[in-house]
């Protein structure tokens, strides 16, 4: 198959960035999307220029380094997929792909394609964990959780921490991130005695880190390669709105 | 001189070790604690553990990972689960029976002592992970849900849906994050370990490269923890990330530390096959599928052809022109055979032609049965996510068209050699979870992989590395020592030569050729003959690697070729290691298959029914040992030590399955 790419191409944080086109050629049909990039850049690399610059690891849909948006959509159009796991075989021979970084204040660009999401790390050190020490624990089966809040909290628990929420939040905002962590512990057992503190103390990290507030607009769900639910958001509203209330009569 | 390989392994009967070694293990008063630090390189089960938990008691604590974020190391990919004895089941599972299983699963290969101390402390992992909120799958009435690994007769693996070591690692993420928090943990990331340096013969430091900036420092402390993974990124294609490396193992092992027992590589039965030379990784299909999954190819080699050029399909080979040969050869273990044996399988049967996938080399793994006895519904549930990826990667639906798999190189037992208290020989560095040698012997099962990194890092490293920090004169060598700046200039150097090579070829093509020819010949099955090929071969490789190669850029700033460019100039020279070690261990055991010393139907051992032809044979005469190499020079063979391997509780025995 042959492409043609429209890649942003941008040396550092401080110098300003540009789109350069590149062709894709004979890519093998089974290529990946990444792998498809890989063959590019090789090319580049043989011509003697500086290959594109992409964040990626396990390249199984699970680590979350890999970014990218492809043709205005954050991990392309396939619903459900990370930027690793898009297949060359969901694009027509001749496809013209238009390849940027995921955008947002609190991402700034390091190089190409490459975005620092360290933010992210951030409002995870404000409160999303439980706070016991390594061999406080009671016996695992000490506290019997239903299934169904297990299987709840399970899927919320998938989130990635790949970004693409932000990237396609018209306001940059992470509600959807923050929230399915603090859905994800405020629900069980083990959470529940450091639930209002978490909802304030992540809510307050997400702003601080300069992400925007939600609209409700349901892109993030829409884009989010695990379909983390937007129902966490309105969880988090609703832990956020009561532990702000129990502070205040506190 | 030969290395000093003292085990520490304490006395007593075995199920008291490691009561009895904690017991006589040094302690630091709380406050004391403060003045030391540690220094903890990877930020996975092993590492982020070792991290978060050494801060917990006090210790000041700098963890380093490549990655942009501790979140993403590795150990996130796991799928199935991960093993303890908690025998919630009642199926008569016990700490002796999992410490025995991992034992006979390594093929006798591994040390007794640290198997049972790992055995002991799987209970406590799944209460530690339970109560930091990690969401296990559960049964109806609320309480954990169990399945069954290879290599086993219990059902003693806890998961979450095939996401286990995602759950996990971000359940060592938090508890790291929470004391990154209050200030005990310094976390670096995107940053990578260039070399460990050695003061008067202590590990007191590693210099790392920031590689947003390029600045490459210098970084002092009373220890180092090494906690790197594997090295499965040698043979270029294999089920890590792509990032995986050697480096910070093979810095250690260039500077004194001994690398044991190389040759013991897993390849995993079940795996997407590969398809083509653009192919940049192999993805796993977990072990769990083979619960339920079916492994089968045709009887005769003319339906395999049919089947390979497309002219009839999986569905259209009856039942009696199937040959599930797991379940034919090992009925009592059937599709759940230890993976040495099962990748082997598959192997052969592609060997002889009954080959299903069009590079002939691929069995069908089957859900049809499965699905027609517990319906749709209940398979998707248990392995719904791993049937997406599969679809996702392959265009094909499991649910109506048998999986195709094949064996791919996923983990590595071997690693740098460590005593009882997780100490390298070199004092100061210690080494957990897959970097180091100790706990799988010659081929892992299943699930074992997450147990062992979060019992070295959460309840065996915090305890014994004070015994080493116990005599120490806490930051007693600081980055102003001469030892520092003399690390910092060769790397600096290196990072210079890499940069102004100036060559024709790029970082991946000699990364390729490696990787193919380690797989060709220090693959599956290997030969003195294909070993000593590639002992001839990888030095020329290297050389013109050094002369040849193009690093685009320079080191002031994100580079990624130069980074993949040092870790693939460190596999160049690791590869030999790995040959050396394969070729000079004269028997087959585990992962290691020589085809020099297998069963053959003139065996004793085959006529009276113990084993078949074919299955590998070991040699415990001469090689009941831990093989430790210590570094001579680049290019020079690396110099053996032998660690003997005692068995006082296990009797040594041909390894059955059947």
């Amino acid at each position: 198959m042959n492409f043609t790419l429209k890649v942003w191409r941008q040396n550092d944080g401080d110098s300003k960035g540009h789109i350069e086109e590149y062709p894709a050629e004979n890519i093998p049909i089974e290529a990946s999307f990444l792998e498809m990039l890989d063959i590019v850049n090789e090319k580049i690399i043989g011509d003697g220029g500086s290959p594109i610059h992409f964040d990626h690891d396990c390249r199984e849909g699970i680590c979350g380094m890999c970014s990218l948006t492809i043709n205005g959509v954050p991990h392309g159009r396939e619903n459900g997929t990370t930027t690793c796991q898009l297949h060359m075989r969901h694009f027509d021979d001749g496809d013209t792909i238009w390849i940027e970084p995921f955008r947002a204040g609190a991402f700034p660009v390091i190089r190409d394609l490459v975005v620092d999401r360290s933010a992210f790390d951030r409002i995870i050190a404000a409160g999303g964990y439980v706070s016991v020490r390594t061999g406080a624990a009671p016996d695992a089966n000490a506290i019997p959780i239903t299934k169904e809040d297990a299987d709840h909290a399970f899927d919320s628990a998938t989130c990635i921490g790949c970004g693409a929420c932000v990237a396609a939040c018209k306001n940059s905002s992470a509600m959807l991130f923050v929230s399915a962590k603090a859905s994800h512990l405020n629900h069980l057992p083990q959470g529940a005695p450091e639930k209002d503190r978490r909802a304030l103390n992540m809510v307050q990290a997400m702003d601080e880190a300069g992400f925007g507030n939600c609209s409700n607009h349901y892109e993030c769900e829409a884009v989010c390669p695990k379909s983390i639910s937007a129902d966490n958001v309105a969880k988090l509203n609703r832990d956020y709105a009561a532990a702000a209330v129990r502070k205040a009569l506190a | 001189m030969s290395l000093n390989l003292q085990s520490a392994v304490p006395s007593g009967p075995i199920d008291q070790k490691w009561t009895k070694h904690k017991m006589e293990s040094r302690l630091i008063n709380p406050t004391n604690k403060r003045k030391y630090s540690v220094i903890v390189v990877g930020s996975g089960l092993a590492g982020g553990a070792a991290a978060a938990t050494l801060s917990e008691l006090g210790y000041g604590v700098k963890c380093f990972c490549y990655q942009d974020s501790p979140r993403r190391a590795h150990s996130i990919a796991a799928q199935g689960g991960i093993n303890a004895a908690k025998n919630y089941q009642n199926d008569g599972d016990s700490v002796s029976r999992l410490f025995y299983d991992t034992i006979k699963g390594g093929d006798f290969r591994s040390r007794e002592a640290n198997v049972h101390r790992l055995a002991e402390v799987s209970v406590g992992i799944i209460d530690q992970c339970v109560s930091q909120g990690v969401p296990f799958a559960r049964e109806y009435g609320g309480l954990l849900d169990n399945r069954s690994f290879g290599g086993t007769q219990v059902k003693r693996t806890f998961y979450a849906r095939g996401q286990t070591g995602q759950q996990l690692l971000l359940g060592c993420y938090q508890a790291l994050s929470k004391e990154i928090s209050n200030g005990g943990v310094q976390m670096f990331s995107r940053t990578e370990m260039l070399d460990l340096v050695v003061v008067d013969g202590h590990a007191k430091g590693i210099i790392v490269r920031n590689m947003v900036t390029g600045e490459v420092s210098a970084h002092a402390a009373d220890a180092v923890v090494l906690a790197t993974g594997g090295y499965g990124n040698v043979f270029y294609l294999s089920t890590n990330a792509k990032g995986c490396n050697v480096m910070a193992a093979f810095r250690a092992h260039k500077r004194g530390a001994a690398f044991a027992n190389p040759c013991y590589t897993q390849i995993h039965p079940t795996c997407i096959p590969v398809s083509g030379d653009y192919q940049s990784k192999l993805t796993l299909m977990s072990e769990s599928l083979r619960n339920d999954g079916r492994i089968w190819v045709p009887t005769r080699s003319e339906l395999a052809e049919k089947i390979r050029s497309g002219e009839i399909s999986a569905g259209d080979i009856s039942e009696e022109d199937r040959d599930y040969y797991l379940e034919r050869k090992y009925p009592s273990f059937g599709n759940l055979s230890p993976r040495d044996i099962a990748s082997r399988s598959a192997k052969e049967v592609c060997d002889e032609g009954r080959g299903i996938a069009p590079t002939g080399l691929g069995v069908f793994l089957d859900f049809r049965d499965a699905i027609d006895r517990d319906g749709r519904d209940s398979i998707s549930a248990r392995y719904g996510n791993l049937f997406e990826m599969y679809e996702k990667i392959k265009g094909e639906n499991p649910y109506s068209t048998p999986m195709q798999i094949f064996p791919a190189v996923h983990y590595t037992m071997g690693g740098l050699w460590v005593d009882y208290n997780l100490m390298s020989n070199l004092p100061g560095l210690h080494v957990a979870g897959e970097a180091n040698f100790s706990d799988h012997g010659a081929n892992r099962l299943g699930a074992s992989a997450l147990m062992q990194g979060l019992a070295d890092g959460y309840f065996v490293l915090p305890s014994t590395i004070a015994n080493y920090l116990a005599e120490q004169e806490p930051g007693s060598v600081t980055e102003s020592h001469p030892e520092f700046s003399r690390c910092l200039e060769e790397t600096n150097t290196r990072i210079g030569n890499l940069v102004s090579a100036n060559g024709k070829r790029s970082v991946d093509s000699f990364h390729r050729e490696l990787g193919l020819l380690i797989w060709d010949k220090c693959g599956m099955a290997r030969s003195s003959e294909g070993l000593e090929y590639a002992l001839k071969r990888i030095p020329e490789i290297r050389e013109e690697f050094w002369e040849n190669v193009r690093v685009p850029g320079s080191g002031a700033q994100l580079n990624q070729e130069l980074e993949k460019a040092g870790r693939v100039a460190d596999f160049l020279e690791f590869g030999e290691v790995l040959c050396h070690d394969a070729l000079s261990r004269e028997e087959s055991c585990g992962g290691h298959f020589r085809l020099e010393h297998q069963f053959g139907e003139d065996d004793p051992e085959v006529i009276d029914g113990r084993t078949q032809a074919g299955e590998a044979k070991r040699n415990d005469e001469d090689f009941c040992h831990v093989s430790a190499w210590e570094h001579t020079g680049v290019g020079t063979k690396p110099k053996l030590t032998r660690e003997p391997l005692v068995f006082e509780n296990v009797k040594l025995s041909i390894r059955s399955y059947k």
